[in-house]
């Protein structure tokens, strides 16, 4: 077993044979996956040490210290937070020495193809198509929506409809799809900041080699649950300082502009800086169970606390701001890299965390999950257990 | 805030839940509490001396070397959430807390060695609804005896010792032989509140009563959120199972979605509370960020304990309304602890002068 120490004096050593301040920052990186001090609980040979994921903390302290790069995990959160985990579960030796480092280095940026403009909310229901041609290539063709990084991404998961005569969670396989594929075509999907974060992204005839499955075929339902379920813990268990997420600008704004202050106002601010707060503590404590090795349900309902309390501040910003909440900062389309949920001003903010509520699942969704998984309540009927894809209603 | 607070349990912790739990599992059934309500002695005695004598629980705040047991407010605030969940009829929160920390305040030493061991159950004399740092109604001293009544006292009624807050800034210890108790009818019935009336009494002052009143109240607002937690827990589990069993249309209540969200719902605002109260119990033990974890705890619980119990009361329906179904005595505690020791705005009040977030 690896201890703190021994990790300490790990990264002292790729400190020494590659100090930061001379070396370039890809091979520093390659260097720090080599050495497996990427993710410490990931395997050794595969950017880890198999040591528990807590004492990642220590090698992250040392290496900042020493103002070592970092691998911008914001622009490759997809990679990191998703794919990874779904390739180091199912992946086969060869993919996953072929995937994992550019993806953490972060040479290869990933996107997630899993949503369609007909399966929201009910994800199984995917009319994606991939037909093997023999016992060759596969061969794709549909549209996916709501893709972030798309236009950056070198690859991409994938889940495609393999068989259509089977009920819709067992006819569905797995792929990682190569992104410059000919037949993959990425349009910029503009939302209501006047931005453009996602892509529609489409099909057509774009060939995927069997190497590049991602588990069994007909297995891609339960594979999508590793990554889904990654998606759901990144979101929770952050440690924040107070007034950390969205309730810090407009208590700074509170403070600087007295002029803006009314009674109601400060009775709203009040309610909100206090549930801002205890959700704070709450994803502290879910943090604390999980260095304990004691996850509880909680992370399933921080995705929830955290969307309501977005969209609910932002809300209480713009109209603070009075005569400034009518205008906005710039309805520009652009394409950022970069997800950005509380940069800009406050009706950018606003529109933005209308999405919290909808990404990553929609609230209703995950109170049902909360309601069935956690308080053992009775599933909701399922009509469409026993039919086959192509007989569903649509 | 320069560390981190301790949001979990520990071993010891549990295992001091389980044995707690356990006791009142037998001892302190619904049936047995409501029945009580209506009788000459609403508080169950028998039920305190068995978590005093036996399991030393009045003790916990107090060091080892004055017979407590040198625990902390965790220990306490464990206590507490069990006892919420049983809405236990015994002055736990008002004598081993509120008072034992006025005494603390005081260096009240031989005061402090009976609360402890039970020997004494004290009541500090300030209404129920005193929020920390509020201003608190005083009896008069002329000539050294202490005149006046005092009302909204909890627990008064089983109180030995009583902690009255005097015209002089003074506190002072009163036998409660020595005055006049009288029960008010109140709205929680497992803590009844009382009148206490002093008629030219001698006291023996234990300190000042400005500091001592305000670090109890202070202590019982924090700790607070640990009983209203036990509440919300009791209340939320009880509807979940209920809705799992009963039957209307052909399937089970807990199957239609507009009653699962809602639950979801509450499950997700006790999940929360549980970290505020987490948070005020190891703030008060520590003594750090303390101001500000028992607001923001009391700023949150309230809504939280009473929106469970109503919720409980609406999803039982028709049987919740009964006299006989212990959903009542949950919302009345709950709806009465939403005032005690001041209301989440007093709470609120208080942290937009403690983060700097000012009034217009």
């Amino acid at each position: 077993m690896t201890d703190a120490a021994e990790l300490r004096s790990l990264t002292q050593g790729l400190l020494t044979a590659y100090p930061p301040a001379t070396t370039d920052r890809t091979d520093f990186l390659r260097a720090r996956f080599d050495a497996g001090l990427a993710w410490v609980h990931y395997p050794v040979g595969l950017g880890g040490l198999g040591a528990p994921r807590s004492l990642q903390a220590v090698v992250d302290a040392e290496l900042e210290a020493a103002g070592a790069p970092d691998n911008d995990p914001r622009r490759i959160g997809i990679g990191l937070g998703m794919a990874a985990p779904t390739i180091l579960r199912y992946g086969t030796d060869e993919q996953k020495q072929r995937f994992l480092r550019p993806l953490w280095v972060g040479e290869e940026v990933w996107c997630q193809l899993f949503s369609e403009p007909g399966a929201g909310s009910d994800l199984a229901a995917l009319g994606t198509r991939a037909v093997r041609e023999g016992d060759g290539d596969w061969v794709v063709n549909g549209q996916k929506v709501w893709t972030s990084s798309a236009h950056l991404a070198r690859w991409a998961i994938l889940i495609a409809r393999t068989d259509p005569d089977v009920p819709k969670h067992a006819g569905i396989t797995y792929f990682l799809c190569d992104m410059t594929d000919p037949g993959v075509e990425v349009r910029p999907l503009r939302q209501i900041t006047g931005e453009a974060e996602f892509n529609e992204v489409f099909l057509t005839d774009v060939r995927i080699p069997d190497s590049r499955r991602l588990g069994e075929v007909g297995d891609g339902w339960r594979v999508a649950q590793t990554t889904l379920n990654n998606e759901r813990v990144a979101i929770g268990g952050m440690r924040l300082p107070r007034e950390g997420g969205m309730i810090g600008p407009v208590s700074k704004t509170w403070r600087e502009r007295p002029e803006l202050r009314t009674h109601d106002l400060h009775q709203r601010l009040l309610g909100l800086w206090v549930e801002a707060e205890v959700t704070r503590l709450t994803g502290e404590r879910l943090r604390q169970q999980l260095v304990a090795g004691q996850p509880g349900p909680e992370g399933a309902g921080m995705k929830l606390a955290f969307a309501r309390l977005n969209q609910q501040i932002s809300g209480l910003e713009v109209e603070l701001r009075g005569e400034e909440g009518l205008l906005y900062d710039d309805w520009t389309m652009r394409r950022p890299e970069l997800v950005d949920f509380t940069g800009r001003d406050a009706g950018y903010r606003y529109l933005r965390s209308k999405g919290n509520s909808i990404e990553g699942g929609t609230s209703e969704v995950l109170l049902n999950i909360v309601a069935e998984r956690v308080l053992g309540l009775p599933s909701e009927p399922r009509t469409d257990k026993d039919v086959a894809w192509k007989d569903l209603a649509r | 805030m320069s560390t981190t607070p301790d949001l979990l349990y520990s071993e010891e912790e549990e295992a001091l839940r389980s044995a707690v739990r356990d006791l009142l599992t037998d001892r302190c059934d619904p049936a047995a509490v409501i029945a009580r309500t209506e009788s000459d002695t609403p508080h169950d005695l028998a039920l305190w001396k068995t978590l005093t004598d036996g399991m030393g629980l009045a003790g916990l705040l107090v060091p080892e070397e004055l017979d407590g047991q040198g625990a902390t407010h965790r220990e306490a605030a464990v206590v507490l959430e069990e006892l919420g969940r049983a809405v236990a009829p015994v002055p736990y929160l008002t004598s081993a807390v509120v008072a034992t920390e006025a005494l603390l305040e005081c260096g009240a030493d031989d005061l402090l060695a009976q609360l402890a061991t039970a020997t004494s159950i004290g009541a500090l004399a300030v209404g129920l609804h005193t929020a920390p740092g509020a201003a608190f109604a005083t009896v008069r001293v002329e000539n050294g005896h202490l005149h006046g009544e005092l009302t909204g006292i909890a627990d008064a009624a089983v109180a030995d010792l009583l902690l009255v807050p005097a015209d002089d800034g003074g506190l002072y210890a009163v036998d409660s032989a020595a005055v006049t108790v009288t029960p008010q009818v109140s709205f929680d019935l497992t803590r009844p509140l009382a009148t206490v009336r002093l008629d030219g009494v001698a006291g023996r002052r234990v300190g000042d009563a400005g500091p001592a009143v305000r670090r109890a109240l202070r202590a019982g607002a924090g700790l607070l959120a640990s009983e209203q937690l036990g509440l919300a827990e009791w209340t939320l589990t009880e509807t979940v199972r209920y809705l799992k069993e009963r039957k209307q249309f052909n399937r089970p209540v807990g199957g239609f979605q507009a009653l699962k969200h809602r639950l979801a719902g509450l499950w997700l605002e006790t999940v929360g509370l549980r970290a505020a109260a987490r948070n005020a119990a190891d703030a008060l033990a520590t003594g750090e960020d303390a101001d500000v974890a028992a607001a923001v705890a009391q700023a949150y619980a309230a809504s939280v304990a009473v929106h469970a119990a109503e919720e409980a009361l609406q999803l039982h329906a028709g049987i919740g309304m009964t006299w006989e179904h212990p959903v009542h005595l949950y919302l009345k505690r709950a709806k009465a602890d939403s005032i005690a020791y001041g209301t989440a705005g007093a709470h609120r009040a208080a942290l937009a002068e403690l983060v700097d977030l000012r009034a217009p």
